[in-house]
This record gives structure tokens, sequence and C-alpha cells, in this order.
């Protein structure tokens, strides 16, 4: 096992609301109780002062590092970037992450059970939001008695999270970085939300989302290619695949799996529907169709004002699903409050991918960052 | 900007930043570097700071620091910085290796309300005679480039620079001029510093009125 690794986990339980004294979502429904699946990493120190939330992506969980077996065959979504002198240093730092509520790990989802038909709530779980998401960290950041976050970060949809905290709660957040994330989604990131949603739900094995065991794997497996796609840059897929063919070197005229991109996407797609949960693909999807900041706060310039958190926004150069100008906008508005932030864009050829992927780059950033809001005199 | 040239300047200019640079000011250093400069102004100053530097690697050195930093290239603009947002905007040892330098000018002096700028003088003498006499592209210790090496791509004198000031009716606040080993406070005798100095600092603004302030 890596001497770096924070070595074996095990996942911890969170219960917070009851269905009398349930927790009140964005859109009015009433979810309780609600179940948080989370884990840490690191010890906290004396007075909680260097807890460091760290919020995950689209298909990540609350498993960002280590292992849960010693024969576990994958580390943590993170874990180049989590442990004893990586990033988010385990020996100096109280590292947590949660499941969000609507995904499939653990945490309260449309695969938990209805405490009121005692059946699997499928469909009739409510829609969360980024911002629902955020408000069950903060019961769990609360229960963990942390008074101010040192640090939150995440990447991607995890971008959205450190943003809705650091608004929501902005007293409660030190420092924060969000990585390869925006403000709100561009159309062109909804539209291909769309069609993996549609591909799910136009799978007859999705039946209006009360499927059992298997459910819509087909379905499924589509929306993770096209989504994987989108993770990658032109470049990469060029590099990586090119136009070669899987296993022959002639044409077969057939339509089975042939080119290696194909036989790649297919493998990605079906690999997927092993760990994840089709309707937990549609909520969270839709989930990251509705944030918006500006709709939420107003227009960025004005919203940014009541953010107190020291921020450092990161983007990689060929990231065209959250491009680079889409951090700038972010980062342009903090500078119009004379807000403290800081901004880095890492050259890269992986695409969105990069910030789970480039673990060598962003490390450096990662520490050096943590280590400068360390030696700030707090506000 | 090109850390290999300014790490062999001697930079003594930076101690004479230092003492042009007064306490709790917010300053923004175009073309940071590795962020020391902004780093000695915090520790000896308490400014706040921002760096700015087309290299990330380098800019990790300021976020450790703790000071701001923001990645991205002179020539494509300061935009995202809003106007009057800084009282200092620094650019040393930078304006020479800008495709964009008066734009890079203006920005600065829309941005903060003071200007330091730092050049090397390519009409000081030794640059000169070399020029004149043995026929070559100028080099001194100051410029210890080769003619396909050198990061400047801008050459300009003092004079040059107060001529664009004069034209652009920017006011010259303070300027120093190193002189084999030493900084000269006076801009008194422009001719003879455009022939001695290897290097010009010079304090900026476009606020009429400050020139009293010295």
């Amino acid at each position: 096992m890596d001497r770096n690794s924070v070595g074996l986990v095990t996942p911890k339980r969170f219960t917070f609301g009851t269905p009398q004294t349930p927790m009140t979502l964005e859109s009015g429904h009433h979810l309780g109780p609600v179940e948080i699946v989370y884990e840490t990493y690191g010890q906290p120190n004396e007075d909680r002062s260097n807890a460091i939330l760290i919020c995950h992506a689209l298909s990540g969980d609350h498993h960002a590092a280590g292992y849960h077996n010693p024969h576990d065959r994958y580390t943590g979504w993170w874990d180049n970037q989590i442990g004893p002198g990586k990033g988010f240093d385990t020996d100096q730092y109280w590292v947590i992450c949660a499941n969000i509520i609507g995904g499939c790990k653990g945490s309260s989802g449309p695969g938990s059970i209805n405490p009121a038909t005692g059946q699997a709530y499928g469909l009739d779980f409510p829609l969360v939001t980024i911002g629902d998401m955020v408000e069950a960290q903060k019961h769990l950041v609360d229960h963990l008695e942390i008074p101010t976050l040192f640090c939150i970060a995440g990447g991607s949809m995890g971008g959205f999270q450190v943003l809705e905290w650091s608004l929501r709660y902005p007293q409660q957040v030190r420092s924060a970085i969000c990585i390869a994330s925006a403000s709100r989604l561009s159309t062109q990131a909804i539209a291909f939300n769309t069609v993996g949603r549609s591909a799910i739900t136009r799978d007859p094995e999705w039946r209006e989302g009360r499927y059992s065991d298997k459910g819509p794997e087909k379905g499924l497996a589509t929306a993770r290619m096209v989504g994987h796609i989108t993770y990658l840059s032109e470049m990469l897929l060029d590099a990586k695949f090119g136009r070669k063919l899987q296993s022959a070197d002639r044409l077969s005229y057939h339509f089975d799996s042939e080119f290696a991109i194909e036989s790649y996407l297919n493998h990605k797609g079906s690999a997927f529907t092993q760990r994840f949960d089709a309707n937990s693909y549609l909520y969270i999807t839709k989930a990251m169709d509705y944030f918006d900041i500006q709709r939420s706060y107003g227009p960025l310039r004005e919203a940014f004002a009541r953010i107190t958190a020291r921020f450092l926004f990161i983007s990689y150069s060929s990231d065209w699903l959250f491009p680079t100008a889409q951090s700038r906008e972010m980062v342009r508005a903090m500078l119009a409050n004379g807000r403290p932030v800081s901004f880095i864009e890492i050259g890269s050829h992986y695409g969105h991918d990069a910030f789970l992927v480039e673990g060598d780059k962003l490390r450096p950033v990662i520490a050096g960052f943590l280590q400068g809001v360390g030696r700030q005199v707090r506000p | 900007m090109n850390s290999g040239y300014v790490d062999r300047l001697s930079r003594t200019d930076r101690e004479v930043i230092l003492t042009l640079v007064p306490e709790g000011v917010r300053v923004l250093d175009l073309g940071c570097g590795d962020c020391s400069l902004l780093n000695d102004l915090v520790t000896h100053r308490r400014i706040r700071g921002t760096g700015v530097d087309i290299d990330g690697r380098q800019l990790v050195n300021g976020l450790a620091y703790g000071v701001n930093v923001y990645q991205g290239d002179l020539d494509e603009g300061l935009s995202d910085f809003p106007d009057h947002a800084y009282d200092y905007v620094i650019l040393n040892q930078t304006l020479q290796v800008v495709k964009h330098p008066l734009q890079v000018l203006k920005e600065m002096l829309r941005i903060g309300r003071f200007g330091i700028v730092g050049f090397p003088n390519f009409a000081q003498w030794q640059l000169r005679f070399g020029h004149f006499f043995r026929g070559r592209a100028p080099k001194s210790p100051a410029l210890p480039f080769e003619w396909y090496d050198t990061p400047n791509i801008r050459v300009l004198s003092i004079l040059d620079f107060l001529d664009y000031c004069r034209q652009e009716k920017i006011h010259v606040v303070k300027q120093r001029h190193l002189l084999g080993g030493r900084w000269l406070r006076t801009g008194r005798l422009p001719h003879l510093n455009n022939l001695l100095a290897h290097i010009g600092l010079f304090v900026i603004t476009r606020k009429v009125g400050v020139m009293n302030l010295q």
C-alpha cells in the first residue's frame, strides 16, 4: 500500500430530520429523515479549525481517498490530492467528504427507502438542488462541531457546492477552491445532460423510475458515454485513440464495436452501470442544470459581494465543458468587489477530467494556496 | 515574466521599490514572477498585494506567501481588474518584454492611482559605445543578452519614456536612476541620467495635483 495513502477508511453515517420534522427543500417539498454517508481523513485539531470539506462531482461519492479494504483495486476518487504530504495534507488538515443527497452511495436519494411506503422512493424522491445538497452538508458540519471550515474545495459540480456554501454561509468558510467550474452551466452543457437523461428515460427498462435491480442499464451506459466525451479534449481523444481499430487492421463492415474509441466508450458506459444508479443520474444532472447563481443571488458582481472567503479559481486550458472563460467571469466579479481572489489556469490536454487525473499539476497549487491561507491572520 | 533575466540583475531595484511604496496600500505587481517582491512588500510595508504573471508555476510561490495571484498574459489586457482597484501598480523589468507596452501603461494607470515602472535604459553610454565603436547590438551588465536570445523586444531609453509621459499627460512623481552601483534620486538632469543610468525607475500618475506631494 502507498505510504502516502490515508490507508483503510470506513464510511460513517449521520442522520437528521424525521418524517415529522423534515428538511424543507428549495422546491418546497420535504425530506426526512435525511441520511448522509461521509468519510474523514486526518485528525481535527483542538478547536476544529483545520477542517476541509471536499465536494464531489456528478459521478463521485464520499469515498475520496484511501481504501475500503486491503484488496481494493481502486482508491478513493481524489486520492492523488488527499493524503499525508499531498495537496490536502492529512497530517495537517482534517478532511471530510460526504455523499450528496440525491446520490446513490448511501446518502438519501431516489434509491433510498421511502418511510411512508417502505419501498424505494424512485421518482417520489423530491428534486434536490445544489442548495439542498449544501444544506444537508451544513447539518453534517454542525454535527461535527466545526465552527468554520478552513477550506472548502471541489471540481465541476463540486465547485457549484463550493460557490453555494460561500454564498449561503460566508461566515463559516475561511477559504475556497473552485476547480473547473462555473456560476452556471452553459447551454451546451445542459444540452449534453439532456441527451444523457433522455437516453435513460427512453430505455424501456426505466419504467418511470420504478425499476428493480438492473434498471435501464443501456440508457445509463449511453448517458455515461456522452458524458465521457464531454470530459475529454479533442486533442486527448486524438492522441489516445486516433482512428485506430481496436483489434483488427481491416474494416469489418458490420456495426459491432470497431474503433478503439468505440470500445473505450462502450467499456466506460457499461462499467458505469455497475456503480451508479440511473435515477440518481437524472436527479443530479437536473440539479446541475438548475444551478444558477445569477438566478438565485442576482448578477455575479452583486452576488459575490457577500463572499468573505479567500478564493482560488482553477481552470484547465483544454476544458471545453467548463471553459476558462467561465472561471474568469467569476474572478472578475470577485475583483470587482475587491475580494481576495486568485486565479490559475493549468495547461493540460486532458480536458475537464484534468482535475481528477493530473494530480501532479494540481497538487502544488492546492498545497501552496492552503499554506498561504494558513499564513493569513484571520480577519 | 522572464525569471532568468530578472535573476541576473543585481535586484537592488527591489530595495528602491520598497522605499517608494507606502505602508498598508494595495499593490498590483504586473509580471511578478515568483511574487518575491510582493512578499517583501507584505513583510516590510504590510501591503495587500496581487501578482499577475503568465507563468502559473511561479505563481504557486505567491499563493504560498499568502498573496493573491492572477495568471494572465499582460498582452491580452487586464480587463478583469476594475478601475482604481489598487493604489500602486508595479511594472518592473517588464515594460521592455511586452508586445503592447502602451496598452499596459494605460491599463496600469486605469487600475492604479500610481504606477511604478522600472526598465533598462538602452541609451546608457556603454551600450552606445558598443554600438558605435564595436558595431554590435547593445550589451551591458543590465542587458547581458545576445541579439538572438534577448527577451527584450522593446528598446527604449529614459528620454523616450519621459517623452511618452509628457505626450500622454502622465506625471512623473518620483524617479530613481541606477548609476554604477548607486541610486540617484534626481530627475533634474534627464540627459545625463539618460547617458549614465543602467536602470530607470519612475513613479507615475495621471492625477493632477499629486505633483505637490513630492
